[in-house]
């Protein structure tokens, strides 16, 4: 890499007041034809430019953004890594994730702060410990590590829980997963960027596509905000409005959009060391680097592009996280906003094929988008570049909501008899 | 002597109410009706906090929302309190505050050590460094979290308690100052319902920082005073001081945080810290006042260096000097008025630098009538002392103002108020979706004139009238215009009150002040004073590529400071479009976000904790439950007794025993909790139709059946037993954690797909209490209690019911049966549940009644191989897959989940299929949620073919049972499998049917 991140270089470039540093990427005008082009700049879309251009030699690629890098859902997030995934073909997906994760601040020299500060999941009643058992057993056939523990273990390891729970939400156990936990969200974007850019990846902001139009020979001409650009195989990666995009290309999805929220406190000296969640009282909670404890809950109700949420769902969030930690009642809020899911029916992602020739989609990442960058923009970059899926990606086909064999990961499991 | 900064008169405070505090363990004294820092500013305390990133030492720089530095731990144990802004608190006896951020003291603080290295600490350092080794990202986080943060999260239960409200009215105003107490009066003389909120103790806003306001001929804070007594006689207007308008959802939903308790030294019992009222408002009128901005020069960020505005409140409002002797720097006239104001007070202001060359306004004119020295065309070029301020440098600027000449002159002084300009408090007017346009005169983000889809209007200095006539003139007129957009019928009447109108002379507007050396080389210029982060470091994101104003802010997290950007972005911003040569609004602002200040989660989660988050549900019998000394489990939200313990019996013991009473005499269970829907209508069998698997025209009256209810996707919802009371009325019963679920579903439906259907649902779950007895003496014990019912197997067969009288109370018996026993469900309104309980329990004592909890319950059905849904089923199982193709009827019209089941997956004969499993040893009871194995490896990963949903020691069969979930397990009866344990026990199994116990079925219809 020309211009390689170190301790060294910051030294350095120190003596020339920073004034020396290259950009991070270029910013140049698109090229009249690509042998691919990715739809979309945010962490998927980059990262598969990425994989594209390192795994396969594709190098004559570009990524359209329509406005700036990693400005979706990569910059929304609450930045939880994990793969402690129930069916067997999401395990594989997130795992390979995480294994991506565990090198990604020096396979990009870009530090993305991966921190394996371990990922809690509470179970509250009898059911919740009945479906953490099945999960903790599934992950430890499927080789991702998880393991249960009690009540008096969960306090050990993150003291700032009341077990108690407000004495409606008492903690029975939990499942945890060590190499789980959080990244910086937006350093992924610019990481993936950045190396992709060193490979020769076009990646080109501020261009919207207006439509696509497909030829005889299986090209594709995109019509973009900065004029015609052909390509032989087209990506598309817009989580928020990939049913927006796919209308545009002339095929449906069984995808919704909603809105997600999610709010940081007020920075404070470290008091949570680790990332808990809770399916039960619908929230979860770690803290940043910066200090921040960062909040987040389930998504709104309703059809939404309004990248902001309702108010109800932040006081639900709050209440269910006073629960949890009834010391935090006295911390203060100090910036809520929202992002867009797409979610498909089965909660898991659409990565496949499409009826357009040589278009590919990945879409329908739900709320687990930005665990899953790597090995998202990994397995869609060999779907692409061979056209055909492979083990991984072909669960995740687009006709399986025809076919009937879906990866169901929310399930209707919550009730009891 | 104390408070030696505290003048010998003026300000709105009560010099007859002296007040103790302590602050870093000092005891300081001030008066009632201070701020924390305009107490600590009275008594001389300049040094506050250290900054986030290089512990740069820092004083309070504003005095008002905006203040980024003076960020303090307030109070103590459990009652404390991180990031506190001081010029938001006001003091009481006995207040506690100490700094943040500092160790071992914010005068010796260690962390400074890092401001050794902000040459290397630039902007987004650390995404260029801590990556080697490749494990060692968690050692340097370790001390970089330690290092980051600023206050103390508090540690124990906050023992105070908070409060909401769901509130309404026509017209609500933001802001109790000029602009919102004249838009409040001409509101309310409509008869409109108006509220008015302000964050402060009491109104006037921006007036009671001014000297020698007038309002209709009297002096400003008496006009304030006389319109607050009129609002608070009128009947139709709400006052809430202390109340910040937070958050602007979508329909006007506006969220207030007013603060009750904060600032009384004795917190009264019983009234809440803080309520959040939640106002759905027909009309909202921001009057949200104009926030200073500071100017961008070198080393602008020392103990003393505050806000022009900032000096001239303290000095109006509270009769707190900020220094001795001061400079004050600007770019327009109105930090003359700080200056006349000082001047009277007996401050002495060395020196006005003003950037402008040919300074105008009116304020200026009578400064330099009065003698005071201006400076224009200079700049502050440099400033010097480490914890206060000691001395600025001056320089004339060049004539582009991009450099500054190298003719510097030193001025000693102990304060500098600095003023850029003036920021309309926009933050709501956005948050409500609303557009904004850049004033090039004033350089400034204005509110773009309202529209359909963001209604709210603003009036005063946040639309960017800065002159006390246009904000009385413009809150008078939307105050009726309010009043009129929300239906009030109305004679126009009365006039705007008025005020002297005022020149605000010019401007020039200098983004970023040159220093001596070129920017970056010497010195920081300081935008966001709490992140560090400076004009350089936009620069230098610039440089690297981050162009977005997103990007600029998230490299250099300028503005996501805890004042989220109020005093730093659109500096900020203007440097980015300087530095890209592009016009300010093609930069664009990043987005305004709730909350407009940081409000408490306590607030905002109200009541809504402890037992009320999701209050319990109980049935009438719950008493003597308690009474029996039942353990309870929670299902859904209902309290569900789970087993009855006799003394010295765990779970199992208690289980055995209940199951054993049960098939051997009678079994009483508590079946209240179960989901009752009452489905009426004359197309009620049709509804039934189509939302079971099964037909139900058929179905006579007096009659039950059991049905499967199925998503969208074909996969197993819910079920329950649904009887049929009449020809057009049934009564449907659902798991008890799906009640409501069900009912959405079902209303879904007949509202947007089915609207031709005349059918009527009505939850009754809570109408009707309901007791189950089963067992082999049932019939012999329900006959004591009943002589107008025919129990004979003929009057009331297996899936019958009746209406009838049980112990005297009016009640419905259903012959139905979740344990494969001869059973029956009494159910009886549910005032009389109790009473029905109690005479069975009397009644059955000849028979050795035993009560039984779910737990019970759960061996029970499992004995006969009975699903749960939710814990046999996970979403993605089909009653195919349960081997209950019997239920799914091919001969009626559609169902919901129908289409579903025809796709070609679903007949898959490897799909996973609810099987029996029989452990190899019949002491071994599996774990439930094991996963099985067809070839155990050394270690994972291994092949899962399935997993156990439910597994029980079955005392009647002697032996452990269990279900599992097994792909193509209906083929695979009497094949091996094996469980691998977390402790590498492999447990051996075998594949069986799922009824273990009475498989003929004999029982039930005894």
């Amino acid at each position: 890499m020309k211009n390689r991140y170190s301790i060294f270089s910051l030294i350095r470039n120190a003596f020339s007041y920073h004034q020396e540093w290259p950009p991070a990427w270029r910013s140049p005008e698109p090229k009249k034809s690509y042998d691919a082009v990715i739809v979309g700049g945010g962490g998927h879309g980059l990262a598969t430019a990425y994989y594209l251009a390192k795994n396969h030699g594709m190098t004559n690629i570009a990524v359209l953004e329509k406005g700036w890098l990693g400005g979706g859902n990569t910059a929304r997030n609450t930045t939880i890594i994990r793969s402690n995934y129930l069916w067997d073909e999401s395990a594989k997906l997130y795992e390979h994730s995480v294994k991506l994760w565990e090198g990604l601040s020096q396979e990009l020299n870009y530090n993305v702060m991966f921190s394996q500060r371990g990922v809690l999941n509470l179970a509250h009643n009898q059911h919740d410990l009945r479906e953490l058992s099945r999960r903790i057993n599934a992950n430890r056939l499927n080789g991702v590590d998880s393991e249960f523990l009690n009540p008096e273990e969960v306090k050990k390891f993150c003291p700032a829980i009341d077990l108690r729970g407000g004495g409606r939400y008492p903690v029975l156990g939990a499942s945890l997963q060590r190499r789980g936990g959080t990244a910086r969200h937006d350093a992924v974007a610019w990481g993936y960027a950045r190396a992709a850019d060193e490979l020769g990846v076009d990646v080109i902001q501020n261009c919207p596509v207006l439509g696509f139009e497909s030829h005889a020979d299986g090209s594709i001409t995109i019509n973009s905000g900065k004029g015609p650009i052909k390509a032989g195989k087209v990506g598309l990666v817009v989580a928020g409005h990939s049913s927006v995009i796919a209308d545009m290309a002339g095929f449906r999805l069984p995808t919704e959009s909603r809105p997600l929220q999610a709010l940081v406190s007020e920075p404070m000296k470290p008091c949570i060391d680790t990332v808990v969640m809770s399916n039960a009282v619908h929230a979860y909670i770690s803290q940043s680097d910066k200090g921040e404890l960062v909040i987040g809950a389930g998504a709104d109700a309703y059809i939404s592009y309004g990248q902001k949420g309702s108010g109800h769902q932040t006081e639900h969030t709050l209440a269910a996280i006073c629960e949890m930690f009834p010391q935090f009642r006295r911390v203060k809020m100090m910036r809520q906003w929202g992002g867009i899911v797409d979610t498909n029916p089965d909660a898991s992602p659409i990565i496949s094929k499409t009826p357009v020739a040589n278009m590919f989609i990945n879409c329908g990442w739900g709320t687990g988008g930005f665990k899953g960058t790597p090995g998202s923009g990994w397995t869609f970059a060999d779907l692409i570049a061979s056209g055909e899926p492979d083990d991984m990606n072909a669960p995740f086909k687009l006709d399986r909501f025809k076919t009937g064999y879906l990866v169901d990961e929310h399930g209707a499991a919550a009730v009891a008899h | 002597m104390s408070q030696k900064f505290r003048l010998e008169s003026g300000g709105l405070i009560n010099r007859d109410k002296p007040v103790t505090f302590s602050f870093n363990g000092h005891e300081l004294k001030g008066y009632d009706g201070d701020t924390l820092a305009s107490a600590l500013i009275a008594n001389g305390v300049h040094l506050v906090g250290r900054s986030f990133k290089y512990h740069r030492p820092r004083g309070i720089m504003s005095a008002g929302p905006e203040e980024a530095n003076a960020l303090l731990q307030l109070g103590e144990g459990a009652y404390t309190e991180p990031n506190a802004r001081a010029t938001m608190e006001e003091l009481f006896d006995g207040l506690v505050a100490t700094t943040s951020n500092a160790f071992p003291t914010v005068k010796y603080d260690i962390g400074e050590v890092n401001s050794l290295f902000s040459k290397i600490f630039v902007s987004g350092f650390y995404y260029k460094t801590f990556m080697w080794p490749s494990k060692a990202w968690k050692f340097y986080e370790h001390f970089i979290r330690k290092a980051a943060g600023i206050g103390k999260a508090p540690e124990e239960h906050d023992p105070d308690f908070y409060d909401k409200t769901n509130a309404f009215c026509d017209v609500l105003v933001v802001g109790g100052g000029p602009a919102g107490l004249s838009a409040a009066l001409s509101a309310a003389a409509t008869g409109a319902h108006v509220t008015l909120v302000d964050d402060q103790p009491r109104f006037g806003g921006s007036l009671m920082a001014q000297s020698g306001q007038e309002i209709d001929g009297k002096p400003a804070l008496e006009w304030v005073d006389e319109a607050e007594a009129k609002l608070h006689d009128l009947d139709n207007v709400q006052v809430l001081r202390r109340a910040t308008a937070f958050a602007y959802y979508d329909h006007n939903y506006v969220g207030i945080w007013e603060r009750l308790t904060d600032h009384l030294p004795v917190k009264p019992e019983g009234l809440p810290r803080h309520r959040v009222h939640m106002m759905r408002a027909k009309q909202v009128i921001i009057a949200s006042g104009a926030i200073e901005r500071p100017l961008v020069f070198c080393d602008n960020d020392r103990p003393g260096i505050m806000l022009a505005s900032a000096c001239r409140t303290y000095v109006n409002r509270f009769g707190a000097k900020p220094g001795n002797k001061g400079v004050i720097f600007t770019n327009n006239d109105s930090a003359y008025a700080t200056v006349l104001d000082l001047i009277d007070a007996g401050i002495e202001i060395k020196a006005v630098v003003d950037v402008r060359k040919d300074p105008l306004g009116p304020l200026m004119e009578k400064a330099d009538a009065a003698g005071v020295k201006i400076l224009t065309n200079s700049a502050v070029v440099g400033t010097s002392g480490r914890l206060h301020l000691k001395s600025v440098e001056v320089a004339e600027l060049s004539d582009d103002g991009e450099t500054a000449k190298s003719d510097v002159t030193e001025i000693a002084c102990d304060f500098l108020g600095s003023s850029g300009g003036w920021n309309p408090t926009v933050h709501l007017h956005c948050q409500a979706g609303g557009k904004l346009d850049f004033d090039e005169e004033r350089g400034a983000f204005v509110p773009a004139p309202s529209n359909r889809t963001n209604p709210n209007i603003s009036v005063g200095s946040c639309k960017g009238a800065f002159g006390l006539a246009d904000c009385l003139a413009q809150g008078f007129e939307a105050g009726q215009e309010a009043a009129k957009a929300a239906g009030i019928k109305f004679r126009k009447s009365g006039k705007a009150p008025t005020a002297e109108a005022v020149d605000e002379g010019n401007r020039r507007l200098l983004w970023l002040v040159p220093g001596k050396k070129p920017l970056g080389q010497s010195g920081k210029h300081f935008i966001d004073l709490q992140n560090d982060s400076t004009a350089a470091d936009l620069q230098l994101a610039l440089r690297e590529g981050y162009r977005s104003i997103e990007h600029v802010k998230r490299y250099t997290t300028t503005g996501m400071a805890t004042d989220q950007g109020k005093t730093a972005n659109v500096n900020a911003l203007a440097i980015v479009a300087q530095t890209l040569n592009e016009a300010i609004p093609t930069v664009g602002t990043t987005t305004y976000r709730p909350p407009y200040v940081p409000v408490t989660f306590g607030a905002i989660a109200g009541r809504d904790i402890d037992d009320l988050l999701d209050p319990a549900r109980t049935t009438p019998m719950h008493s003597w439950h308690v009474n029996a000394g039942a353990e309870f489990e929670d299902v859904g939200q209902w309290k569900r007794a789970w087993y009855f313990p006799q003394p010295g019996e765990d779970m199992h013991a208690a289980v055995n025993r209940e199951v054993a009473a049960m098939r051997n005499s009678v079994g009483i269970l508590d079946a209240t909790t179960l989901g009752k829907i009452d489905v009426k209508g004359k197309d009620a069998a049709e509804f039934l139709n189509r939302v079971y698997t099964n037909a139900w025209t058929k179905l006579g009256i007096g009659k039950c059946r059991y049905g499967l209810m199925l998503g969208e996707d074909g996969m197993v919802m819910d079920d329950g037993v649904t009887s049929r009371i009449a020809e057009d009325h049934f009564l449907m019963t659902t798991t008890t954690g799906n009640a409501a679920p069900v009912l959405g579903h079902l209303e879904d439906y007949l509202q947007t797909e089915w609207t031709d259907l005349e059918v009527y649902l009505t939850s009754v779950t809570e109408q009707w209490a309901t007791a189950s007895i089963a067992g082999p003496n049932a019939r012999a014990l329900l006959s004591e209690l009943t002589d107008d019912i025919d129990l004979s197997n003929e009057a009331l067969p297996f899936m019958a019911w009746t209406p009838g009288t049980v112990a005297g109370i009016p009640a419905r018996v259903f012959r139905i049966s979740f344990t494969g026993d001869l059973s029956y469900e009494i159910a009886v309104p549910a005032d009389y549940g109790l009473a029905l309980w109690q005479a069975l329990m009397t009644a059955g004592s000849k028979y050795d009644i035993t009560p039984y909890g779910t737990e019970t319950m759960h061996v029970l059905r499992a004995e006969k191989g009975f699903i749960i849904v939710g814990q046999d089923t996970d979403g993605s199982i089909t009653p195919v897959d349960l081997n209950m193709n019997w239920i799914v009827s091919k001969k009626k019209g559609d169902f919901i989940g129908k289409r579903s089941l025809d796709r070609e997956d679903m007949s898959d004969p490897n799909r996973k299929q609810l099987v029996g499993i029989l452990t190899d040893d019949p002491k071994e009871v599996l774990p439930e949620g094991a996963q099985l194995v067809e070839v155990v490896k050394d270690k994972p990963p291994m092949d899962m073919v399935g997993w156990v949903s439910s597994s029980y020691w079955s005392p009647n069969c002697d032996r452990s049972i269990a279900m599992a979930l097994v792909h193509g397990g209906l083929k695979k009866m009497g094949q091996k499998l094996y469980s691998p344990q977390a402790d590498g026990r492999v447990i051996e199994c075998t594949i069986t049917d799922t009824v273990f116990y009475d498989k003929e079925g004999n029982r039930q219809n005894g």
